[in-house]
């Protein structure tokens, strides 16, 4: 069953067009990683899955939900559909543990104790059982982005997106997240990355995609896609990242 | 310089200084209170996506901070009459000081909401919640964290402007002291009495609050006491 999908989806800010008709289909159990330069749209596209961007044209349906713009629909949508930011968005004044338990509580009306365990449960999943009382910053980049990712995980989305979520971290920092979400992907979380780590997205994501310029310029399954590049525009923008 | 400081002829008037403390200590406690409950609602309507709202507060902000308090005590009290709004001296300044407070209150938390960082909303709206979850859970917490000192520092000033009453008759600790003192005629010695109880009222106003944000602010706490 697919649990994203995603129909020729267009989005301008003023007169530029940033998004020109982009369709993408995800199915449950898979991971899908987005790459491109900056500007080529990846994170636009990423946001308008979640509604954080309003579409100018397309259809948007995920985890079952069609895209709205009535709040009490799109927070239908969003119950079911985590986000990871680059610079994790915790909140400051909560502890690791209360930004996670804020949400189930009054959100899905779970109650405390109930709350307390299901956080502690998804902090040990991303390997910090132990800092459920810390505040955030307490923690490193990389524990944050570890405790943003459990905060989301405690809604028990159907999809995550994650939005370059390594790319404000050290490599020994990334090193630690990428573990957490490589985990998620073998117990058959359904993922989106946008992502500028070519070694992950290769090794864990089933499909890559390339965008360009607000459109989707190559994609395929990413052994083919990173060991034979079709493209020439692909070839290149590889080259720049190996470096 | 030949002047005798007789302090003695003042404890006859012992009953309506206290009486006047009290009102004073009334006073502060509902210009207070009422002006952060009245500034901090102005201050989310001052955010928030409604228009007429925004205008509303900004109008409201300007006019309370832009003229003497004691002109608004004057316009409440002796201009409302005239269009037919008659209220009694304790009731209009009640008004003033709630009203004068909010102004300068809403300005203050403003700031506080403004410099929440977008991203915390983005954050709060993707996990599903409402705006006044958000608002409650996410963006009034930090922010009047944030600016707790200068609202204390606002809080101390008003409850020292509580003062201006005295002048359409209220008898609070400076209108007792008026009476006081046209009636023995001992002024300095008055003056300097209730000068002193203002500055130990000021010290306990702005210890109570901070303790009171001590409890509140849990977060500032732990930097406080330096727990890890």
């Amino acid at each position: 069953m697919s649990v994203v999908v995603a129909k020729n989806i267009r989005k301008s800010f003023g007169a530029l067009q940033v998004l020109k008709g982009v369709s993408l289909t995800v199915e449950g159990g898979e991971v899908v990683a987005l790459i491109g330069r900056s500007g080529s749209g990846k994170s636009t596209f990423l946001r308008c899955l979640n509604g954080l961007e309003s579409i100018d044209d397309g259809e948007i349906e995920v985890a079952g939900h069609r895209m709205s713009r009535k709040p009490a629909e799109l927070r239908q949508l969003r119950r079911d559909v985590g986000i990871v930011f680059q610079s994790y968005n915790l909140f400051p004044h909560l502890t690791a543990g209360e930004n996670i338990m804020l949400a189930p509580v009054q959100v899905k009306g779970l109650p405390r104790q109930a709350a307390r365990e299901e956080a502690r449960r998804c902090l040990s999943l991303v390997g910090l059982g132990d800092r459920f009382d810390a505040y955030p910053d307490m923690l490193s980049g990389g524990q944050q982005q570890r405790v943003a990712i459990a905060r989301s995980l405690a809604m028990q989305p159907k999809v995550l997106l994650f939005d370059e979520v390594t790319s404000a971290l050290d490599p020994e920092l990334t090193g630690e997240v990428l573990a957490v979400i490589e985990n998620l992907a073998r117990g058959g979380m359904t993922m989106i990355l946008v992502t500028h780590e070519m070694g992950f997205a290769r090794r864990v994501a089933n499909k890559t995609i390339f965008m360009k310029d607000g459109i989707i310029h190559e994609e395929g399954p990413s052994a083919e896609f990173f060991s034979a590049p079709k493209t020439p525009e692909l070839q290149a923008f590889l080259r720049s990242e190996v470096g | 310089m030949n002047y005798t400081f007789q302090f003695g002829p003042l404890l006859n008037y012992l009953p309506q200084v206290v009486s006047g403390l009290w009102l004073t200590l009334l006073l502060s406690f509902v210009g207070i209170f009422g002006g952060i409950a009245l500034g901090v609602a102005s201050a989310v309507l001052s955010t928030s996506p409604w228009k007429p709202g925004r205008l509303l507060v900004r109008i409201y902000v300007e006019v309370t901070r832009n003229t003497p308090l004691l002109v608004q005590i004057f316009v409440i009290f002796f201009g409302l009459p005239n269009i037919g709004i008659r209220l009694s001296p304790l009731a209009s300044v009640f008004i003033a000081l709630v009203f004068n407070n909010g102004g300068y209150v809403a300005e203050i938390v403003r700031g506080g909401i403004e410099a929440t960082h977008r991203s915390q909303v983005e954050a709060a709206e993707s996990l599903g919640m409402t705006y006044f979850q958000t608002l409650r859970f996410v963006i009034l917490p930090p922010a009047l964290e944030k600016v707790f000192t200068p609202i204390v520092s606002q809080c101390v000033l008003l409850m020292l402007s509580t003062s201006l009453v005295s002048a359409i008759g209220v008898e609070d600790l400076t209108g007792a002291a008026m009476i006081a003192s046209s009636e023995t005629f001992r002024t300095m010695e008055i003056y300097l009495v209730i000068a002193v109880v203002y500055v130990v009222l000021n010290f306990v106003f702005r210890g109570v609050l901070n303790i009171a944000g001590l409890m509140i602010f849990t977060r500032s706490r732990r930097r406080l006491l330096g727990r890890a």
